[in-house]
C-alpha cells in the first residue's frame, strides 16, 4: 500500500484553488474567441472581448477571474492501494483554507444557513470521494460561484417523460435563469440514478472541458441540439441579447429504478473552473 | 444602440433622460458599493424616518462585494453580483433621490415602476469581468458598515468605469429587447 503525506494533499489543494480562480482554461479561452466570430450584438461582443481582457489580466497578476471565488467542490479518486497519513477530509480544509486566505480569494461561506456568520476562511469544502483502482489520488478543484448555482434545478419527472421531457426541462431552466448566472454558461445534466445522485451527475458534468462529448453518440446528439437551442433563445451574453447564451451543454447518465426518472440542470457561469492533480 | 457616452457623477435628471438601453458608458467620479444586506439597513432606517449614512441625492450605487485586495491593490476584482436581490429595497432608495445602480440581471417590476417614476437608470456591468473592472477604481474608503465586510457600504473613486444601460427611465428593458432581437425559433 501506497502511503501519500498529510500535507502534500494540503498543498496540493491549496495550489488548485488559486489555479482554478486565477487562471482560466485555455478550453474557456477559445470558446470565447470562436463566440467572438458568431456573435451578432455589438453589446455581446463588447461583453465578449472584456471576458478576454479580463482572464488575461488574472492570469498575469495572479488575482482571480470572478470576485466570487465560489463555494471549494473538491472531487477526490481515491485507487485502492493508496492511503493518506491522516484525515484526508482534515487535508483537504487545511488546503482550501490555506489558498482562500494566502492566495487573496474571497471567503463566501456561512456557517450555519439559518444564524449566519462568515467560517472566514471558505471552509468546510463540498468532497466527493469515488474509489478507483490503482494507487494514486486524483484531485479536482471546482470553484462554485452562487449566482450560477442558484439557477439549477433537479426534477423528479416520470418515466414517460423520456428524453422529449429532460430537454424540455433544461431549455425552460435556461429560459427561466435568463441573465442571472451571468450567461455565456455551461450547462449540465444529469439523468437517472436517485434524487440525490442525479444532482451529482450534474455537477460532475460541469467538470468536462469545452467540447469534450459524451462518449455515447446519442447523448453526444443530444448536447449538440440542446446547445443550438440555447443559443437560438436570444438571451446573449449577460442576458442583454445575442447569440452567444452557451458555451456547452454536458450530460452524464447513470442507471435509474423502473419507477423514477430523476432529471438535474446544474448551471455553471463562463467561469468555468475546474483544475486537477495527480498525487 | 451601443452609442458610447461619458457620464460624470452625481447624476442630474437631465443626465439620466439622455440614456437609451444599449448605450455604453463610461463613469468617472464617485459610486457607492452596496450589497442586500446594507440596502436592508438603509431601508429599516427610511421607513423609521431616520437620517441614513450618506446622502443618496444624484448618486449610483454598485452592487458588489469584492474580493480581498492584494497588497498594492486598491480593491480586489470587483464585478457585479445579482441586482435582484435588492429588488425589494429600491423603490425607497430612489424616492430618496438615488439615480443610478450598477448590476447584474433583470429587475423587478415594481423597481422598473419606480425608476420611471423617479428618473433613475440601470447600468449592467459584465458579471465576472472582476479582475477587469477592478482596473477602473481608483480609491476606495468604508462609509457605513464596517462589520457587513465584504457587504460593507463604500465610496469608490472611478475612471472610465464601463457599463451597458440595461433599464432606462422610459421603462425600456435591453434584457426583454434584446433577447427578442436575437431569438430564432
Amino acid at each position: 500500500m501506497r502511503e501519500v503525506d498529510y500535507n502534500i494533499i494540503v498543498d496540493t489543494v491549496a495550489r488548485l484553488c488559486t489555479e482554478a480562480n486565477y487562471f482560466l482554461g485555455d478550453d474557456v479561452v477559445n470558446v470565447f474567441k470562436e463566440g467572438l466570430k458568431k456573435e451578432e450584438s455589438d453589446t455581446g461582443k463588447d461583453i465578449l472581448n472584456q471576458l478576454l481582457k479580463n482572464q488575461e489580466i488574472a492570469r498575469t497578476e495572479k488575482i482571480p477571474i470572478c470576485q466570487d471565488c465560489g463555494f471549494a467542490v473538491v472531487f477526490v479518486e481515491i485507487g485502492d492501494e493508496v492511503c493518506v497519513k491522516g484525515n484526508i477530509t482534515d487535508a483537504i480544509n487545511e488546503g482550501v483554507r490555506k489558498g482562500y486566505t494566502e492566495g487573496y480569494l474571497r471567503k463566501s461561506i456561512v456557517a450555519d444557513p439559518i444564524k449566519g456568520k462568515n467560517t472566514g476562511d471558505n471552509t468546510p469544502a463540498i468532497i466527493h470521494t469515488t474509489f478507483v483502482p490503482g494507487d494514486k489520488i486524483k484531485i479536482t478543484v471546482a470553484p462554485k460561484g452562487g449566482g450560477s448555482e442558484n439557477m439549477s434545478e433537479v426534477k423528479m419527472g416520470k418515466p414517460a417523460d423520456g428524453i422529449e421531457g429532460v430537454k424540455n426541462f433544461v431549455i425552460d431552466r435556461v429560459i427561466r435563469s435568463s441573465s442571472n448566472p451571468c450567461p455565456p454558461i455551461v450547462v449540465g445534466v444529469g439523468i437517472g440514478g436517485t434524487f440525490e445522485y442525479v444532482a451529482f451527475l450534474a455537477k460532475k458534468a460541469l467538470l468536462r472541458d469545452i467540447g469534450q462529448r459524451n462518449p455515447d453518440p446519442f447523448y453526444a446528439d443530444v448536447e449538440r441540439e440542446l446547445l443550438e437551442k440555447i443559443n437560438n433563445l436570444g438571451i446573449g451574453p449577460m442576458g442583454l441579447g445575442g447569440r452567444i447564451t452557451a458555451l456547452d451543454v454536458f450530460i452524464e447518465v447513470h442507471p435509474r429504478h423502473i419507477a423514477s426518472f430523476p432529471a438535474a440542470v446544474n448551471i455553471n457561469c463562463h467561469a468555468a473552473r475546474h483544475k486537477s492533480a495527480v498525487i | 444602440m451601443a452609442e458610447l457616452k461619458r457620464i460624470k457623477t452625481p447624476l442630474s435628471d437631465e443626465d439620466v433622460m439622455k440614456l437609451k438601453i444599449g448605450d455604453s458608458v463610461l463613469l468617472t467620479g464617485k459610486i457607492y458599493t452596496a450589497r442586500d444586506a446594507a440596502h436592508k439597513r438603509l431601508f429599516d432606517l427610511a421607513q423609521k424616518g431616520e437620517a441614513l449614512p450618506l446622502d443618496l441625492t444624484g448618486q449610483i450605487v454598485y452592487y458588489v462585494g469584492p474580493a480581498p485586495a492584494k497588497p498594492g491593490y486598491v480593491i480586489g476584482p470587483a464585478g457585479p453580483t445579482t441586482s435582484g436581490r435588492c429588488d425589494p429595497y429600491t423603490p425607497t432608495l430612489l424616492s430618496l433621490g438615488l439615480k443610478g445602480m450598477i448590476g447584474k440581471g433583470t429587475r423587478s417590476k415594481d423597481v422598473r415602476e419606480a425608476m420611471k417614476k423617479h428618473k433613475a437608470v440601470y447600468f449592467a456591468a459584465t458579471g465576472g469581468a472582476a479582475a477587469l473592472i477592478a482596473k477602473n477604481i481608483k480609491a476606495m474608503k468604508t462609509i457605513a458598515y464596517e462589520d457587513l465586510g465584504p457587504e460593507a457600504i463604500r465610496e469608490l473613486e472611478v475612471e472610465d468605469f464601463p457599463v451597458i444601460v440595461a433599464n432606462d427611465a422610459y421603462g425600456g428593458d435591453l434584457y426583454e429587447e434584446g433577447s427578442k432581437k436575437y431569438r430564432r425559433n
